[in-house]
């Protein structure tokens, strides 16, 4: 189904403003896109992370919808919880009316989702409760001062993989959270940017009506951890699908597909930007440029090419 | 009125036949040595439909604590069980449960924490959780074990309450010893435990969104330890109405502490869960002898009973306190806190630690015996006064 | 804007925050040092700065984009950024 902006703007947003993300900060933004996706009702746990302490500082809530903090690792776990509660309750006619085919959707950072808390998401898509997981990607630890993740690309200078005369910045690739998600057999999981709202949206609707776990991985520029202005991250989440570096994917009952530009890019229709183009105006890369890492840069272009070209086959490409 | 029906089941079993006639919302577990049974016993009853609770199979007890937090943050009933490591994985979770003001219940199989691994019976794992905020309930036996649980559910949903429970048994010693077990009938179960209190509501229940585990920085965080605080305080009394109104309904009389054949005793034993029985059996042999010696179980260490126990030691001339974990580089906990609670009286009784039973060791006749000869010296000449013992090392 | 701040006997226990979205209590329009301005007479409404907003801040009035909430809008920028008629410019907040 298509989404009209001229329809969404009457409805509420899920999450008010007065909440106390980095100006700039797209992580508002998809949660905008996943809750207004579909107008069931709807619980929301959320990690530990910047997401959460920013809309939540007592006594002060942002969320408009019932929502629920336990701690960093476990918001798979809550939202299992929850579920279980809503079938519990149901089991003994005690669910109330207005929450009758609620849906449950978990938010969590990339530190949240692919560290610490991967355990905890293996087990609720294994168990396959009815929910929705949401990682925003931001690319490392930012609520406690830009640390690397699992997905801090390679190159990226964080203040745990800081650039030195004998380091260029984080070392390793990133995980394919993607795949491993995937390997566990869920009806439904995709990435999205939040620049392509539209598609973000409806795989958001699809992903929330699906009956069993789904999961999104969505990405959020991150304006201090990655050191770009305040307005960039639309132009960012744009020339991260254009690079491929954040290809858009879904994967339906196991079948991989690719969505919106990076379709276009498989199909021949549009340029696979290169690299550096994503990358030159973000400070967390400066010193590649300025130090003339060449040879990173070839690796970063590189693990893009490779990713991508896994992603292509998968899709049937 | 009791049912007047017995059943023979062991203490995992009693508490997992204690879980069915609650009938939970939600139970979120996962098995450790020696609770497993508990959770076994309980699938069987999931998957025989006896009960109408939806049953997570968690991957970890991390988890098991998340959910069972989340279902409860949702509105409803929650249980789980565990042990030791359990226990011990749970632990940022326990904090967390205990500040949401959750009516969480959860049995322990008391179980010695590794290291190395052992998977006897000792306190250890309870008593690291003593500042968490649960309420920790204590049970001597299958009985114990059975009406703790049912009382627990009463004393977690008090509206001056609103805290998890915790409710101890020892690992195998209690866990897999079968007993004769009185339990209520199903429908006094139900009756007696009623329908959820309208002050408890969650995220499901509430009728409008709310927001559950915010930040709470500087400015309001010290407020809500306060509440916490004064939660706890309110416990003991809870309990009291509580036991009282069970042994009117049930005719089953507990106390927050038992006291047994202390009202002329000189000398008493004073220690927590199964080993009470053995301590009773000795009493019980020396008074035969004419020794004016008695027995003090707590049945509750968290809240800590302080001015009960205090009032109830604070007249014999020597206390032996046993604790079954140590707090190593310091007084063992319930020596320690009795010690606290007797500070108020000028004329206090000597007294003694003894840490016994660690990683399941027994805690035989004969090992009391030598507490009790130990009681006898120390009530007259005081030697012994303050000293701390490992019970039987080698 | 000094409020007397609650005693922890008037608090709901447990942590909870029973009023949903009171953030807008909180006026975040303070951290602003570029503003957003918007020219009416060159928007289109096509809605895209409220998807772009993270704050919650483009005020649309029957249908029509009026302004910005300056009690909350950050001033980061992004709505003039996505505006495709550029109705949108950032000026610097005088203070
Ligand atoms: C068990 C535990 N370990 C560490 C922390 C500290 N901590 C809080 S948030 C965070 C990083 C969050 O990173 P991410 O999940 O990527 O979310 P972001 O802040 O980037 O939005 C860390 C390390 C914690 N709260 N709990």
């Amino acid at each position: 189904m298509a989404f009209l902006l001229k329809d969404l703007i009457k409805k509420q947003a899920p999450l008010a403003s007065g909440h106390r993300m980095c100006a700039g900060c797209p992580a508002p933004v998809i949660v905008k896109q996943v809750l207004m996706s579909t107008d069931h009702p709807k619980v929301c746990t959320n990690a530990t992370g910047c997401l959460e302490v920013a809309t939540t500082i007592f006594p002060f809530t942002s969320w408009k919808v019932p929502w629920l903090h336990i701690a960093f690792e476990n918001s798979a776990a809550a939202v299992s919880g929850v579920e279980a509660a809503y079938h519990g309750l149901a089991n003994k006619g005690e669910l109330p009316e207005d929450m009758k085919n609620a849906k449950f959707i978990a938010f969590g950072g990339d530190g949240g989702t692919y560290d610490i808390g991967i355990q905890a998401l293996s087990g609720a898509l294994e168990r396959g409760h009815n929910m929705l997981y949401v990682c925003y990607d931001n690319e490392g630890y930012m609520n406690t001062g830009i640390q690397r993740s699992s997905a801090t690309p390679i190159g990226a200078n964080t203040t745990t993989t800081p650039v030195g005369s004998q380091s260029y910045g984080k070392r390793e690739i990133r995980k394919d959270l993607l795949s491993i998600v995937v390997a566990h057999h869920i009806p439904y999981a995709a990435t999205c940017a939040p620049h392509d709202w539209m598609d973000g949206m409806k795989k958001s609707q699809k992903a929330i009506e699906t009956e069993g776990p789904a999961f999104l991985n969505y990405f959020s520029p991150c304006i201090p951890g990655w050191k770009i202005p305040a307005d960039a991250w639309r132009k960012l989440s744009e020339l991260a699908v254009k690079t491929c570096f954040w290809p858009l994917i879904e994967v339906e009952n196991g079948k991989w597909s690719l969505t919106g530009e990076s379709k276009r890019i498989a199909d021949g229709k549009a340029e696979k930007v290169p690299a550096v183009e994503f990358m030159k105006n973000q400070g967390r890369f400066k010193h590649l440029f300025t130090q003339k890492k060449d040879d990173v840069l070839a690796l970063i272009q590189a693990d893009i090419d490779r990713s991508w070209d896994f992603y292509r086959k998968m899709a049937g490409y | 009125m009791s049912s007047g029906r017995f059943i023979a089941v062991d203490g995992a079993d009693t508490a997992a036949f204690a879980m069915k006639q609650i009938d939970p919302d939600v139970v979120a577990a996962y098995p450790i040595t020696p609770q497993t049974e508990i959770v076994m016993k309980f699938s069987e009853y999931v998957a025989n439909g006896e009960v109408k609770t939806r049953y997570v199979t968690v991957e970890s007890e991390h988890s098991a604590m998340s959910a069972c937090v989340a279902a409860a943050a949702a509105g409803a009933r929650a249980m789980t069980a565990t042990a030791a490591n359990g226990l011990a994985l749970m632990w940022e979770i326990l904090y967390i449960a205990a500040s949401y003001r959750l009516p969480i219940i959860m049995g322990v199989a008391n179980r010695a924490l590794s290291g190395p691994i052992n998977i006897h019976g000792d306190h250890s794992d309870a008593m690291g959780a003593r500042d968490s905020g649960w309420v920790q309930l204590y049970s001597e036996n299958n009985q114990e074990v059975y009406d703790n649980y049912i009382m627990a559910l009463k004393i977690a949903e008090h509206k001056d309450v609103m805290l998890p429970v915790m409710v101890n048994q020892d690992g195998f010693i209690t866990s897999h010893s079968v007993e004769n077990v009185e339990p209520l009938t199903d429908e006094q179960v139900r009756d007696y435990i009623g329908k959820k209190p309208a002050h408890f509501k969650g995220l499901l229940t509430y009728g409008k969104p709310v927001t559950i585990g915010p930040l709470d920085l500087q400015d309001y965080y010290f407020e809500h330890k306060m509440q916490q605080h004064t939660a706890m305080q309110k416990v003991l009394p809870v309990i009291k109405e509580v036991q009282e109104d069970y042994f009117k309904k049930f005719n089953r009389k507990y106390e927050i502490i038992e006291k047994y054949k202390a009202d002329d005793a000189e000398m008493v034993i004073v220690g927590m869960n199964s080993v009470m029985g053995t301590v009773k059996d000795l009493v019980d042999e020396l008074r035969e002898k004419g020794v004016k010696i008695g027995a003090i179980k707590p049945r509750v260490f968290r809240p800590f009973p302080k001015n009960e126990i205090a009032d109830i030691l604070k007249n014999f001339k020597a206390v032996a306190i046993l604790d079954r974990a140590d707090s190593f580089g310091s007084f063992a906990p319930l020596y320690a806190e009795t010690l606290a609670a007797m500070y108020k009286f000028e004329k206090r009784p000597y007294i003694r630690s003894y840490i016994h039973g660690l990683g399941g060791r027994d805690t035989t006749m004969e090992l009391l015996g030598t507490v009790a000869n130990d009681l006898i010296k120390m009530k007259d000449s005081g030697e012994g006064h303050l000293s701390e013992a490992y019970l039987g090392v080698r | 804007m000094k409020e007397q701040k609650k005693s922890w006997n008037e608090l709901p226990i447990g942590g909870s925050i029973l009023e949903a979205g009171n953030s807008k209590n909180y006026f975040t329009g303070t951290w602003r040092t570029f503003k957003p301005v918007h020219n009416a007479k060159l928007c289109i409404n096509c809605y895209f700065c409220w998807m772009h907003c993270p704050d919650d801040s483009i005020v649309i009035e029957n249908g029509k984009v009026t302004g910005m909430d300056l009690d909350h809008c950050k001033g980061c920028g992004v709505c003039a950024e996505v505006c495709p008629k550029k109705a949108i410019t950032m000026e610097k907040e005088e203070k």
